[in-house]
């Protein structure tokens, strides 16, 4: 059983619901970033997002757009996204999932990444461009390296393309809420949970909702008909005001446990 | 007429050999699959094919000519140089096929709302020109330094009613533009439709339209038999997407004695790394959606690319090229900044036309191998688009070099 699916077990078992923390590798430097990953752990993050940064991130918004920006100034690459992952895991447990753009993983070869960010700690991979058509380029190599593949259904995928997503994907299914970018958005669409139990429905698979959750109560809404809710823009936003320094990782540490505390 | 779809690839998934695909977030596949499924009923619809046919020749005014440029030949004392008059379709350059084709395609999707990405504007104009026409609402994302540098384009859109969207990321330029479009697709994806420009982006795009420019290649190859007898020896086209140069090079591909040749930007010279040279300089990776060579750093992040014409300035290539390019079916080379200004000058003075600046590209390079081939043998030139947005440009090019006129 992989570290992603022992954490929703553990979960399911107690009837608590998961958070999903996106953190941009390298924002806003190496050593602080770590810093943060820590203190969203420490606040009870249950899986944790870590992107690798990339120049044109054509699914974000302005907020992750701006810490690629701010990570790849400070010398972010491929190869230290996944030597910090290792440092965090000589001191957490936290599943690890990489988050990225296609092109970063194929320059660095996809073999090699999946062995390494295997060999680093990581637990999962989600690879935005790249759908069930083109998956099969990386998927299996995931696999092979004991990686999840962390597979996306939208609003706009039809039962079929559920499925499909279903069936390449393991660890757990990213539902994602609205037709857009990733940012923070003042309330869920109207049409999300019927959604959310149509796929709960038909796959055994934990289903994180994500992408618009800024705030405890959202969350909340979120995952009344799934398993987690992924917070991406709302925790980078931290990043972004705080910088260096110790008191950003202790703020993303008191929002964490925030969101923990408004899904129970 | 487009050519009917997947007569020479791409496979169904869109693959050129290795390059095309689809790498898009989830959200968009939905939109590629109705897309492609939607333009090859079209394309099988003889009405459709009419309509398009009619548009183009009573709206975009083609045919364009095939004109023999005998006193540039002269001047090159070579092969003998024609230029395909792309200036002078509608709107001043090839766009308007492929954005009638569209156009007309998205009414059929029952879109009521387009988006485009313009770099030196002409896509921007020949989109918002259709949508004006059509009555369909039109937004155009343009880098806020192609702003800039083509103001006159971006006037000439708003007086048609469309609304630019300046750009203020990354080097604010056409890859920028395309990123935000993509943005507001994945968005709007329901109502809107994306009228890419180019041959890049994912497939059905490139596709698409290659088939609705490859008229350009077929009104050549009917002009010069009619006047010259059999096939010019070079076809030679610029390429920053690639849509003109798949246009003029599709009819050909089969006729293997045709030297095709595709011209890039070469900026301030390909050893700087300042130019927009991915088939010349770059490798094979995934930029907007598809697989093709990419002006990338190690590490896969794209890198910036330069060139004086803005529509040049693109660190992508369309997906058919680079397969051209790994078969040897087509060769691409490179032309500077500063020789594209020589082409420039060269084409004004000899023939009495002021090319765009993309095209200059392509003139230069095209006098270049007409000079030295025999006289008994051709060149066609693809003369994409047509100068007077480039004005600006050029004199601010000749203040910079001191150069007196």
């Amino acid at each position: 059983m992989s570290r992603i699916e022992e954490t929703f077990t553990r979960l399911g078992n107690t009837g608590e619901k998961g958070l999903v923390v996106y953190l941009t590798a390298g924002d806003p430097n190496p050593r602080d970033f770590l810093s943060y990953l820590h203190g969203a752990a420490d606040g009870g993050a249950d899986v944790l997002e870590v992107g690798i940064p990339f120049s044109d991130p054509m699914a974000d918004g302005p907020t992750i757009q701006a810490a690629c920006r701010r990570s790849l100034a400070g010398g972010m690459t491929t190869e230290r996204a996944l030597s910090l992952v290792s440092s965090f895991r000589k001191i957490h447990d936290t599943p690890v999932v990489m988050f990225g753009y296609y092109n970063p993983f194929l320059q660095y070869g996809v073999r090699d990444f999946c062995r390494d960010a295997r060999s680093a700690g990581a637990d999962g991979v989600l690879v935005v461009d790249l759908p069930p058509e083109e998956a099969g380029e990386m998927a299996p190599e995931a696999s092979r390296s004991g990686l999840d593949w962390i597979a996306l259904v939208s609003p706009t995928s039809d039962g079929e393309r559920v499925r499909r997503a279903i069936s390449i994907g393991s660890g757990f299914l990213y539902l994602i809420s609205v037709t857009g970018i990733t940012g923070v958005r003042k309330s869920l669409p109207p049409r999300l949970l019927r959604w959310t139990r149509e796929v709960k429905a038909q796959t055994r698979l934990p289903v994180a909702v994500g992408f618009g959750i800024s705030h405890p109560a959202m969350a909340c809404a979120a995952t009344s008909h799934a398993d987690a809710a992924v917070v991406g823009s709302a925790c980078v936003k931290i990043v972004e005001r705080h910088g260096a320094g110790r008191k950003g990782p202790d703020a993303l540490r008191r929002f964490v446990r925030s969101l923990k505390t408004g899904m129970r | 007429m487009p050519e009917s779809a997947g007569k020479r690839g791409p496979d169904r998934a869109g693959h050129f050999g290795p390059f095309g695909g689809r790498y898009v977030a989830e959200t968009l596949m939905t939109a590629l699959i109705d897309l492609e499924k939607a333009y090859r009923e079209a394309v099988g619809d003889r009405r459709f094919r009419e309509k398009l046919d009619v548009m183009l020749r009573e709206y975009a005014g083609r045919p364009t000519p095939l004109y023999f440029a005998s006193r540039l030949t002269a001047k090159g004392k070579g092969a003998k140089i024609f230029l395909k008059r792309e200036d002078l379709a509608f709107t001043g350059s090839h766009k308007i096929n492929n954005t009638l084709g569209q156009g007309l395609l998205a009414a059929r999707l029952g879109k009521r709302r387009v988006i485009a990405e313009t770099g030196a504007g002409q896509h921007g104009v020949a989109t918002a020109t259709v949508c004006a026409m059509m009555g369909i609402s039109c937004a155009v994302y343009m880098g806020e330094e192609d702003i800039r540098r083509q103001e006159m384009n971006v006037f000439r859109m708003r007086l048609l009613g469309a609304e630019v969207l300046p750009v203020l990321s990354g080097s604010r330029t056409l890859k920028d533009a395309m990123n935000e479009a993509l943005r507001d697709w994945v968005t709007n994806v329901r109502t809107t439709h994306y009228l890419i420009g180019s041959t890049a982006g994912p497939h059905p795009y490139p596709m698409m339209v290659r088939d609705f420019q490859s008229v350009i290649g077929k009104e050549t190859i009917r002009q010069f038999r009619k006047t010259e007898g059999g096939l010019p020896s070079a076809v030679v086209a610029c390429v920053g997407g690639g849509s003109n140069a798949m246009g003029i090079f599709t009819p050909f591909l089969g006729e293997h004695h045709v030297r095709l040749v595709g011209v890039e930007a070469g900026g301030l010279g390909l050893a700087t790394g300042s130019h927009g040279a991915p088939l010349c300089r770059g490798r094979p990776g995934v930029l907007h959606g598809s697989k093709s060579f990419v002006l990338q750093d190690r590490d896969g992040q794209i890198r910036e690319a330069h060139s004086i014409s803005a529509g040049l300035d693109y660190p992508g290539v369309g997906p058919e090229h680079a397969f051209l390019k790994a078969t040897g079916r087509a060769t691409y080379v490179a032309v500077t900044d500063q020789e594209a200004l020589q082409g420039f000058d060269l084409l004004a003075r000899t023939e009495g036309i002021l090319p765009a600046l993309e095209s200059s590209h392509a003139v230069a390079y095209g006098f270049r191998l007409a000079r030295k081939m025999r006289k008994s043998e051709s060149v066609i030139i693809n003369l994409s688009g047509r100068g007077d947005k480039d004005i600006a440009i050029v004199a601010e090019a000749r203040r910079a070099d001191r150069v007196p006129h």
